[in-house]
């Protein structure tokens, strides 16, 4: 699927920095966290857009600003072609019906002194819908039933759920307000495997089901081909690549992405370690604090040359529907000897 | 064959607890040979961390009862005192776990922390212990170690953490090495590099591992043999080639076929194993993956299955009531992409 139709989130420029403290008397601002710097991109309806980096990336402070869990502090976030980071009060309340959260730590997600069904009846008496018991009850009840929940269980404790119950109750009770859009936060990271397949498989249904636009954040490479249609890409707090799934894991075009999917372990034994050469990344990822200048991919990037270190190179089409923020973007040759797609 | 270095024979470990006995390992033997690596694969509450750690002697107490026996060249360690099992663990077994950040103690220097090793073991004065703590922080690849080793845990990276645990594991260059879930909370680029670092020091130091873990990427790539468990027991042993090649067990098959792969296109569905993995307090009855498995029979629910040879596979033996006519059809099924309710009315 190609970056066609409608945008329903339009991401401009947006940025987000964090202070750092110091000082014992009293805080003193000794320098700041560029989480998310300069960031734009489109969610297209109806699509899963995945954002994958690895950790202090600012794929999750990407997620919150879009959540208007945080204030950026710089930049816009269009929802349905409306700037919402002025939002406040009642503008805001409606907009948190359009969209939704969901978390990686869904016990921690969930009050364990409420019963299942008043946690995803909550929405509904915060926007004051629903009026009667009866019919809430009976929203409950669809609501558990569509993710896959027994709605029998409404009275239990989140105690006596699994940790992909867990899970599928916190994606219930983001559908109660029938949202346009879902963002989720690493949904399956902190779930054993077996029960990832039930929260992902969801999350699929649901999105051919209800036209859901979803914002998938993951570290995981190997699960963005089978949940999302278009995958960014962010190396501290810049996005480097966004391409179609197939596009990225086929011909990755940013050697930051090259170096994700080498680094991936691959289900498939290898006994001679003949198949793929790995390209292990040197070093340590620089701190957001103090970023390395022009591209920030330099230090660590086995193609660097004098210029990356001077220009930070802008996020341009290097064709075949890959967008990437490269001077020496990975050669077809060089991409598939880091995909373990290639490997025969 | 060589002599095993590690031979667990039929281990069993019962926690008392106040709400009844938990089985948490029931029954598990495995061998492991210098040199090799061992994963033991299995979801959280498997029993896997629990076998490990009754190697070391770590779940000893008063309200824990271990039977079976753990050979360590030939030495039983469930046998030993506390005295003398002190002088194999961190010496000869060395372990390293999950959170290297609650493994290290926050307010000791990481060079202290690796020094404290090698002091309980070697009678080498201190002089030479912060030299060796210097070689080894150099040697997992911490640059400039010797301005490092004065530095505390939090000035690290969780991938540096990892590798101060595996330079404090490495210390006195034991023959044997517990990874529990060594990568699990890193990213993928610093995972890569733990598990290249892991592998280049087995070779150098020819030190047998036992890894566990649910990541079957991780599995694949550093595994000589792999133990599937399930409910406490092992379910299904065999080389890594056997076990993803012709894997016997439908647990196993859950496990293969419910996390997507790279190669896993949209159109595909994920198969998940339904229901959740049983109390060990109260075990089902008959074969304890019965209550999720979609092929159950009603034999099923009251034979408790055995590890049993695969025929014309040397080496791999499963715990299964299904015929291996019926076990092979059934894999070759899943992989042609058929779904386990569609084999099973098919039969």
């Amino acid at each position: 699927m190609t970056a066609t139709g409608r945008p329903l989130v339009e991401v401009r420029n947006l940025a987000k920095h964090f202070p750092i403290t110091d000082g014992v008397l009293g805080p003193i601002k000794a320098g700041v966290v560029k989480a998310v710097d300069d960031v734009s991109f489109d969610v297209i309806s109806g699509e899963t857009l995945g954002i994958v980096g690895e950790a202090g990336c600012g794929k999750s402070t990407t997620a919150r600003l879009i959540g208007r869990l945080l204030e950026p502090t710089d930049g816009e976030v269009r929802f349905e072609g409306e700037d919402i980071t002025k939002r406040k009060g009642a503008a805001l309340k409606a907009l948190r019906r359009e969209m939704q959260m969901i978390f990686a730590d869904p016990r921690a997600s969930l009050n364990p002194r409420r019963t299942i069904g008043s946690t995803i009846a909550e929405p509904f008496a915060i926007h004051g819908l629903e009026p009667t018991e009866a019919a809430r009850k009976q929203r409950v009840r669809e609501l558990m039933d569509r993710v896959g929940l027994n709605p029998e269980d409404c009275n239990r404790y989140p105690h006596e759920l699994s940790g992909g119950e867990h899970q599928l109750v916190g994606v219930a009770r983001a559908l109660a307000l029938g949202p346009k859009l879902l963002v989720a936060d690493e949904p399956v990271a902190a779930l054993d495997v077996s029960i990832q397949a039930q929260v992902l498989n969801l999350l699929r249904r649901l999105q051919s089901d209800l036209g859901l636009t979803i914002i998938f954040i993951t570290r995981d490479l190997s699960v963005v081909r089978y949940t999302c249609d278009r995958v960014a890409v962010m190396y501290l707090g810049k996005l480097v690549e966004l391409a179609a799934g197939e596009v990225l894991l086929g011909f990755p075009r940013h050697p930051y992405t090259g170096a994700l999917l080498s680094a991936l372990p691959v289900p498939v034994p290898d006994p001679l370690g003949v198949h793929r050469k790995r390209e292990l990344l040197s070093g340590e990822e620089p701190s957001p604090a103090d970023p390395p200048s022009g591209c920030r991919f330099h230090t660590r990037c086995p193609k660097a040359q004098p210029l990356c270190s001077e220009n930070e190179p802008p996020l341009v089409d290097k064709g075949g529907g890959a967008v990437a923020a490269c001077h020496y973007p990975l050669t077809r040759e060089e991409a598939e000897a880091c995909s373990p797609l290639a490997a025969p | 064959m060589s002599e095993p270095l590690l031979n667990v024979e039929n281990l069993r470990v019962v926690f008392n607890t106040d709400s009844g006995n938990v089985h948490a390992v029931d029954g598990v033997s495995y061998a492991v040979n210098p040199g090799s690596t061992l994963a033991i694969v299995g979801e959280s509450g498997s029993g896997n961390s629990v076998a490990a750690l009754t190697t070391l002697g770590l779940t000893r107490g008063e309200r824990t009862e271990v039977s079976g026996r753990i050979l360590f060249e030939g030495r039983d360690l469930l046998a030993l005192p506390d005295r003398e099992l002190r002088e194999i663990r961190g010496n000869e077994i060395a372990m390293i776990f999950e959170d290297p950040l609650s493994s290290l103690h926050p307010v000791d220097t990481v060079g202290h922390q690796v020094m404290e090793t090698i002091l309980a073991h070697r009678a080498v004065s201190k002089a030479a212990a912060r030299d060796r703590a210097i070689d080894l922080l150099e040697r997992v690849g911490i640059p400039d170690s010797h301005r490092w080793v004065e530095a505390y845990p939090h000035e690290f990276s969780a991938g540096m953490r990892q590798r101060v645990m595996i330079a404090i594991a490495l210390a006195n260059e034991p023959k044997l090495l517990i990874a529990d879930q060594p990568t699990a909370m890193l990213d993928v680029t610093a995972q890569a590099q733990i598990l290249a670092l892991l592998e280049e020091l087995q070779q150098q130091l020819r030190m047998a591992m036992i890894i566990i873990t649910h990541d079957l990427g991780v599995v694949a790539e550093m595994a000589d043999e792999v133990a599937v468990m399930y409910a406490g027991r092992i379910i299904e042993r065999g080389s890594t080639e056997q076990i993803f090649a012709a894997p016997q067990h439908p647990y196993t098959w859950g496990l293969l076929k419910s996390v997507p792969r790279l190669e896993t296109s949209r159109s595909e569905e994920l198969v998940p194993i339904p229901g959740r993995p049983p109390s060990l307090i109260d075990r089902p009855s008959g074969c304890y993956f019965h209550p999720r498995c979609p092929y159950v029979r009603d034999q099923h629910r009251r034979v408790d299955p055995r590890l049993q040879p695969v025929p014309e596979a040397p080496g791999h033996v499963v715990a299964c009531l299904l015929l291996p006519p019926e076990r092979k059809r059934l894999w070759e099924g899943l992989e042609a992409g058929r779904t386990p309710e569609e084999l099973r009315d098919s039969q």
